[in-house]
């Protein structure tokens, strides 16, 4: 999922480094009044939780890997603000220290991670916990619906910069086509690591979890 | 579960996915490589410019037994995130009464 330096152009690049930035200043904002000293240790889990989730590719065809992604986690455990920036400190030190995902590439895979898959999967929560009515089943429905369909949303968006800045020449089609069918793939698992996780932090600290906010206990 | 015991247990928890079970992940292609490779645009990639960084690609340059360079790698990873993650709470965050 990471995108390497080369795939796409510098100015889709920037473009979309400016696009996440815009996005990120809005989070700042808007989590500066949600973090007070409950909320805050589990952001700072959340983040180291998936950085190493995202260590563990698994295999999902021959040949083939996937491994966390960890937006609609983030966001249904801290909402989405706070969850974009976690998952921005987590891109860049792979970057950074890792080498994983480029330096000029930064700016598409936090707005592909960070901003689509966030509020992609918070968005897919939002509309199954509305549905399944608010109840605890409800908050496990969307956190996997959210999860599963955050991966091919954010696989959509790398397909999207790859059309308008890709250094190949492959049809736009042919591109979001293979990314689309693998990523469905890699949203199963995505689905079944964050029900898991979310699962069993409802088990010890529901009060801690932000997607249980106007649940019934 | 109290706060302490349930912070503790969360980053006991991703220290052994980290610096233990990722030695087990697998080796296969990602999602986006895969593709990259069947469609024949994989050789556009270029190398990052930290591609000879101590830690790339969550190795520890110099450290032969695979096993603890990823494993300590991945420990590192998860301490720097740590690290950052309170920093920037720090600078954001709402100010102790």
């Amino acid at each position: 999922m990471h995108i390497p330096d080369g795939f796409i152009n510098i100015p889709t690049a920037s473009a979309s480094a400016a696009l996440a930035a815009t996005g990120l200043g809005y989070s700042v904002r808007a989590a500066r009044e949600k973090l007070d000293e409950k909320a805050a240790p589990l952001v700072g889990l959340v983040a180291v939780f998936i950085f190493a989730g995202q260590m563990i590719n698994f295999p999902v065809a021959a040949g083939t890997s996937g491994h966390l992604l960890g937006g609609a986690l983030a966001a249904v455990l801290v909402g989405p603000h706070a969850a974009s920036l976690a998952l921005t400190v987590v891109l860049a030190i792979q970057a950074l220290l890792f080498a994983d995902g480029g330096l000029t590439a930064l700016g598409l895979n936090i707005f592909n991670m960070s901003i689509v898959g966030v509020w992609g999967g918070y968005g897919a929560f939002l509309v199954m916990r509305k549905i399944f009515r608010y109840t605890r089943t409800s908050v496990m429905v969307g956190s996997a619906v959210g999860a599963f369909l955050s991966v091919p949303l954010a696989a959509t968006f790398f397909s999207i910069q790859y059309a308008i800045g890709g250094a190949g020449t492959f049809a736009p089609s042919t591109v979001f086509a293979a990314m689309f069918s693998t990523h469905i793939l890699i949203g199963i698992g995505e689905a079944i690591i964050t029900t898991l996780t979310v699962g069993a932090i409802l088990k010890t600290r529901p009060d801690l979890v932000f997607g249980m906010l106007k649940v019934r206990q | 579960m109290k706060n302490r015991r349930f912070y503790l247990v969360g980053i006991a928890i991703a220290l052994v996915i980290a610096g233990f079970l990722s030695f087990y992940a697998s080796s296969s292609p990602d999602g986006l490589e895969k593709v990259a490779i069947d469609l024949g645009f994989i050789d556009s990639a270029k190398e990052s410019a930290v591609a000879d960084s101590a830690l790339a690609d969550y190795g520890v340059a110099g450290l032969d037994n695979e096993r603890l360079s990823v494993g300590i790698a991945g420990v590192i990873g998860v301490i720097a995130t740590g690290l950052v993650m309170v920093l920037l709470i720090r600078l954001i965050g709402k100010k102790r009464n």
